[in-house]
């Protein structure tokens, strides 16, 4: 019987490292990779958005020293208040809402940020509005601040928060949440002795001058903190970030406001 | 048959590893054997990765034109890695964040590649696919090997379970700060090497040249 004398058996029979078939091989191998991965991607995407949110959340309650394993994150979560704030206002705004703003982006954006002149924290551009974390007492008032800090250490950028009493200069705990400085050196930032140190340092003296630094040889007993043995670049980055943050060009107009009851 | 499918999967292990005997696959086991998790993690996505990889390649191996079959290999492995990764976000994001760029250097793991061009493109796919998650085990066994030593006497944890009260936390343990940096796992894995060789005489080389005494001249 004579084969029928169609496209497809035409195509059968052509050699497999003809350049027909290599073409057709490529094409569909990239279309159904292509296929594959995306279909993964986007299933995918909701929890992994998810895991992401809770992360911080995480972050934040370990800051303000309410994590331990096995806590219901979210629940925990209920009692801080996220606000944006507009920094050169030192005020709260509404402009944004607090669960979907993304400092990060905001930072990228020249509408929504400035580009720094003065640059300790080696950040290039700060964002016009953060997000904070107000956590209330059960009666209402105002218990503690978390505010977002970030600013280059050695290797890495370092991401973290830093909460302060409701005084807004009593320091209450620092955390980074994502960095990539030397283990064992650098990444000591995330060794619990070290960050306890941070508990009950004040920011300002009293002439509200900014005081708190990270240093080797102390000179302010209420203001200093030991920096990290064999890791100087990235203690002088994260002194040079928390300085930057708490000062006029970060957080310090909103605390101040906040105190006086303008925020 | 059984025989040889089981020698598929059990001679990479030690007889014909591919970190020990092939020297394959070191870069990815310098950098995410600091500590066990993040290693057990690593060595899954391996295995996953070098055991479907042969599977698909093996049934396309008809199929691949030789002049492409490189990068058609490649893009199957990529395909199945960035799905690896997708997957380790969704579900272990904590080792996730640790792992980073390691996942998706998978990739370029030559072992992987190796498989597939080696093993892959000549046998049939059950075959293959033995082959891939043996040599992935392979993989992982030292892995984790390097895994124990560098968390156990770099951190005092294994697990992060500790083990040894390091200094910092108050304990009486110094942890050795080298064991953190990629360079130690460098030693470890040469030691490794060493004793291997040293146990099982087939695997040593042959000398490619040797030292020549004056008397015999």
């Amino acid at each position: 019987m004579p084969k029928p004398d169609n496209i497809f058996t035409k195509f059968k029979d052509l050699p497999v490292d003809g350049m027909t078939k290599t073409l057709f091989v490529a094409i569909t191998l990239c279309l159904v990779c292509s296929m594959v991965v995306s279909f993964a991607a986007v299933n995918l995407k909701e929890v992994q958005e998810v895991n992401k949110a809770i992360d911080k959340q995480k972050n934040i309650l370990q800051v303000a020293g309410l994590y331990y394993e096995g806590i219901d994150v979210e629940k925990s979560f209920s009692s801080f208040e996220p606000i944006v704030v507009d920094l050169n206002q030192g005020k709260f705004t509404n402009e944004f809402d607090p669960l979907t703003f993304d400092d990060r982006k905001a930072a990228q954006d020249p509408k929504l940020s400035i580009s720094l002149k003065e640059d300790p924290a080696s950040i290039g551009r700060r964002t016009n509005f953060a997000t904070v974390y107000l956590l209330k007492k059960d009666d209402g008032t105002l218990d503690k601040i978390i505010l977002p800090i970030h600013g280059y250490g050695l290797w890495s950028t370092l991401y973290g928060f830093i909460a302060l009493e409701k005084n807004g200069n009593d320091i209450y705990g620092l955390q980074f949440y994502q960095h990539a400085e030397t283990p064992g050196l650098g990444a000591e930032v995330d060794n619990p002795k070290w960050k306890a140190q941070w508990k009950g340092k004040k920011l300002n003296n009293d002439n509200g001058e900014l005081m708190i630094t990270v240093a080797k040889t102390k000179k302010y007993k209420n203001h200093h903190i030991d920096a990290l043995a064999g890791a100087t670049l990235t203690s002088n980055g994260v002194d040079n970030l928390v300085r930057f943050w708490m000062g006029k060009t970060g957080f310090k107009k909103f605390l101040t406001n906040l105190q006086n009851g303008t925020a | 048959m059984s025989q040889t499918r089981k020698q598929l999967l059990v001679d990479p292990l030690i007889d014909n590893n591919p970190i020990t005997l092939q020297v394959l696959g070191i870069c990815s086991a310098l950098a995410v054997t600091s500590s066990l998790n993040v290693a057990f993690v690593m060595s899954l996505a391996v295995i996953a990765v070098c055991g479907f990889s042969s599977l698909f390649i093996s049934f396309l191996r008809h199929y691949i034109p030789n002049s492409i079959r490189i990068i058609v290999q490649m893009v199957i492995i990529a395909s199945l890695v960035i799905l690896v990764d997708q997957i380790i976000k969704a579900y272990a994001y904590e080792i996730s964040k640790t792992l980073s760029v390691f996942v998706g250097l998978i990739i370029t793991n030559c072992i992987v590649m190796g498989r597939a061009e080696a093993f892959a493109m000549k046998n049939r796919p059950f075959e293959s696919f033995v082959d891939g998650v043996g040599n992935g085990l392979g993989y992982s066994l030292l892995l984790m090997s390097v895994g124990v030593i560098r968390e156990l006497f770099g951190s005092g944890t294994l697990f992060g379970i500790t083990i040894f009260d390091s200094v910092n936390n108050g304990g009486w343990y110094v942890p050795n700060g080298l064991l953190l940096l990629p360079p130690s796992a460098f030693f470890i894995i040469g030691f490794i090497i060493w004793g291997v060789r040293t146990w099982k005489k087939s695997q040593v080389e042959a000398r490619e040249y040797k030292i020549q005494t004056l008397e015999e001249h």
